[in-house]
Parts: C-alpha cells; structure tokens; sequence
C-alpha cells in the first residue's frame, strides 16, 4: 500500500480518513490538503444554529490535534495529479508525493445564471466564510429571498424567520425537497414553514436580480414577471462536486460530471487513487444502482471505510443511507434512500410521524418527522434485512418497535 | 466547569476540565481524547459516542431517552448496563469527578 498517504479536500470526509488512519494503527506520512484557511469544521450547523448564534463549537478537533497525530496540515488547493509520478501539483506550484492518494474534493454551490446574478447581497452558503457573511447580513436585514426549497435553502429560511426576518422561498419544482423526500413529508414541511410566517412559491422560476445603483440585490424577477421586492438573496439550488481534478488526470466520472466514479472500495480507475464524500459516486445497493451521496454520514462513514482500506484491512462500503435536518421544530431524519418509490404509507400523528416508502413492495426509505424512535428502529431494520411488507405496515396500530420485537 | 476522567481499555487515563454547557462527548474532543468519533456533531443522531459510566459512579445524570436507548441499542460496541450516549450528557459543576470509559470501538 505505501506509506505516504495525500488526502485531497479538509472537509468531513477528508478529516476522517486522517483520523481513522491513525486509529487504524497506520504510521506512514499523512497529508491532509485544505483549501479553506481553518481547521476541518462541522458543516451541518452552519445552515442551522450557526445562522441563530446557537452552535459556535463546530471545528472538529482542536489544531492541537493534528500536530499530535503526525497530521502534516497544508493549506492550499490540488490543481493537477500527476499519475505516472504519483504527485500531485499544489496551486503555489508545490508537489506533493503520494503512493495513495485520496480525493475528497467536496462540491461547491451550483451557481444561477440569470441577468444580475452577480448583485451583492446574492449570497452561497457551503463553507463557514458564507455562514459568517451571511449571518451579518441576516442580523440587519428585513426581507430575505431563498432560492431553492432543498436542504440549505429551507433551513436558511427557517433561521431567518427564528431572527424575524420577512422570508419568501422560491422552489422550481412542484414541491419543496422533491429531490430529498416523499411528496407526503414534502407537503407537511411545507406546511409547516407557511404556518412559521414564511411564504413558499412552488413552480416558480427566477429569471432576473434587479439591483440598486449600489449594486446590490433589491428585486427577484420570476417568471411571468412578478418581483419581489428583498434586501438579501441566498441561492441554495443544490452543489456541483468538484470532479474537475480527477477528469484532468482522466479519471473515469460518472456521466461526465456527476461525482468520480469508484468502485465499492472506492477505489478510482487508478488502484493508487480514491474518492470518497460529496465527490465520489458509488455503487449502492440502498439506491439500487450507482448514486453521490451528499451528506455528512457519508462523509464520515467512506472516511472511516477508505481508511480501513489503506490500513490493510479492505471491506466494501456498504453504509445504510441516512440523513438529517432541523426546520423549526420538526426533527426531520430520514434513513435509505426514497427516490422511485411507488408507496407511501404514514404511520403516527400529525406532528410525529413516519413515511414509509416502498419500491414494488420493498422498504427503501423511511422519512421521520419528530419521531427519532422510529428512524433509528429503522436503521437497525435495514440492517437485518428483515423489512416490514406494505400491507404490514398499514395495518392500523403497526408500529416499528412491535415489528422488531416480534421478529427478534 | 467539572473534571472529568476518560479512561481508555489499553489502561491510559485523562482528565480534564470540561466547561458547564459542553457535553462529556465534546470534552473529549477539544481534549484529543480518542475513541469518540460522534459523527453527527452531538445531535444524538448517530451513536458514535457510546461511553460506559464508571460502575461505581454516583453522581446523577440525565435520564436515557427513548431515542438515546434505541441508539445504544445499535451501537458497534457491547452494550453494558452503564452504556450511556456521551453527547447526551450536559456539563455542569456537578458532574465533577465523573468517571467515564470508553468501549473497544465506535464504529
């Protein structure tokens, strides 16, 4: 395997290959590249607590850290791979040997391009450098327009109405995080957020920014014309993942420009290269197929599995899928992976539920609004593969805990 | 601000003072205490910071959640009578002297 270990990208996949590496018992050379000046941090709070003044502790570990682990931490950013040498080129021209190399690139937000996109006050939101900012903003603004009714963009607009903030979401599609979730938990989030002041225009296009002689963002233009009026715009339109390395060195991507592919080691086409996180797309067994996943379970647990890898101790990644968000106060969690589901059945209350989803009778998902019993039964039912059926499912009184009681 | 011990199985001991409002899970971590991964940042979310109250302890804690027991139930490690989620345990001076151990693994 080599001894010297290069790891691409200081986000949450990147810090946990260091880490697990170490744990794993592995001594050879590690360098960990970061292209952001600040010590690997939690990304999940900056969409939420962090926007509030709520979750300021979100740097992973102490910089401390790294110098006890033999971390070697470079701040810069990987601009060419040099296969055949096994180096890779660093943007103030620097090399750095490897004999693995693993890219952990990340992604970065997917930009709008309309007229008068590049008004100020037209705020991204991935790294902490955009939370800083756009918690400034937010502190002194009346009226905010999100762009994109995903994730990020839903959660941005439920801190802003926590500060009081005029919010107005605008979605394309016909519902709010369609690419995320069933149309049942779309419709209660959605609900949810209305009944929290904001207002979410499905369907809707933007077309135009309009700004002041100032230059900055006054009006959103949609379709057919309608403005509204707004003093800050956040775009949260979804992330593109930063593959644009690993096509240089002529890496193998997945339709081009849809994650590195890899194989169920991670492994690239290169035996000598790996790719895990928001960059890599692999093959899953929870999404019947190859998918990128973007979230940080994913990040962490292709971190914990490369390591293992290159520590010599090599098993395929076969993480179930979950994810989470916080949005007023639902506790949203979801586990496997929804899209192409055929069924939806909702087991619970108004206010604390859970949408099983099924793909020609087989539990693929299950989404759970404020009811974390059921999403983590949940994870632990996709790991025994003894799923509930449909009919089982909506059967009155099922319930998950009694599901797995009785087959235990 | 209490002191808190962590105790790893190859024998090696930590202490440190862990400030009021930080969890057990995150006084590890700004300490480079090993064998905490907790993924999800302290959410309760993902059980990678199982740790086993020390046998002897006295000091009450915070109940276990429906959530957090389901949680233990599914972690890596072996569940013991003292298994407790330490992100689910606040800091406050009267957590002084706590002992905690950490499990063979978290993942």
């Amino acid at each position: 395997m080599g001894d010297r270990v290069v790891v691409v990208g200081g986000g949450q996949a990147g810090f946990q290959t260091c880490a697990s590496l170490r744990d794993n018992g592995f001594g050879g050379s590690l360098t960990l590249v970061c292209g952001e000046d600040v010590l690997p941090y939690q990304r999940p709070p900056l969409s939420k607590g962090y926007l509030v003044g709520t979750d300021e502790d979100i740097v992973l570990r102490p910089e401390s850290y790294y110098a006890q682990h033999q971390i070697d931490m470079v701040n810069a950013v990987a601009v060419d791979i040099e296969r055949p040498d096994r180096e890779i080129v660093l943007d103030d021209g620097s090399r750095l040997s490897y004999d693995t190399l693993v890219l952990a690139t990340g992604a970065r937000p997917r930009a709008l391009p309309v007229p008068g996109s590049r008004l100020h006050g037209i705020l991204p939101l991935r790294t902490l450098a955009d939370a800083e900012v756009l918690r400034k903003e937010l502190a002194g603004c009346r009226r905010l327009a999100v762009i994109g009714g995903g994730f990020i963009g839903l959660e941005v607009a439920a801190a802003a109405r926590k500060l009081d903030v005029e919010t107005t979401v605008v979605e394309s599609l016909p519902r709010t995080m369609a690419r995320a979730l069933s149309a049942e938990m779309s419709a209660y989030l959605t609900r949810v957020h209305r009944d929290h002041g904001a207002t979410i225009l499905l369907g809707r296009l933007v077309t135009a920014f309009d700004g002041d002689i100032t230059g900055h963002v006054r009006k959103v233009v949609l379709d057919g014309g309608t403005r509204l009026e707004t003093d800050l715009v956040v775009i949260g339109i979804g992330i593109v993942p930063n593959v644009e390395l690993a096509i240089a060195a002529g890496l193998p991507v997945d339709h081009g420009i849809n994650g590195i592919a890899v194989d169920e080691y991670l492994r690239t086409a290169d035996p000598n290269i790996y790719a895990i996180g928001d960059c890599a797309s692999y093959p899953s067994r929870y999404a019947r197929g190859r998918v990128r996943l973007e979230s940080v379970q994913n990040a962490a647990d292709q971190g914990i599995c490369v390591a293992r890898t290159i520590a010599g101790q090599p098993a395929p990644y076969d993480a179930l899928p979950w994810f989470w968000s916080d949005q007023h106060d639902v506790n949203l969690q979801i586990c496997g992976i929804s899209t192409g589901h055929d069924r939806a059945v909702i087991v619970g209350e108004p206010d604390r539920f859970s949408v099983f989803c099924f793909h020609q009778g087989t539990l693929i998902a299950v989404e759970s609004a404020n009811k974390p019993i059921d999403h983590v039964i949940s994870r632990r039912v996709f790991a025994s593969g003894i799923l509930p059926t449909p009919d089982e499912v909506a059967a009155p009184g099922f319930s998950l805990k009694d599901f797995v009681s009785r087959d235990r | 601000m209490a002191k808190i011990t962590y105790k790893h199985p190859d024998g090696t001991v930590t202490i440190v003072d862990v400030p009021t409002g930080r969890s057990v899970m995150r006084g590890a971590v700004t300490n480079n205490i090993d064998g905490i991964l907790a993924e999800c940042g302290g959410d309760a979310q993902c059980g990678t910071c199982h740790v086993y109250i020390d046998e002897g302890n006295t000091i009450p804690l915070p109940p276990v959640l429906d959530y957090e027991d389901e949680l233990l139930n599914s972690i890596a490690g072996r569940r013991r009578p003292h298994s407790r989620l330490a992100c689910q345990i606040p800091v406050s001076d009267a957590l002084d002297g706590l002992v905690v151990h950490m499990p063979e693994e978290q993942v």
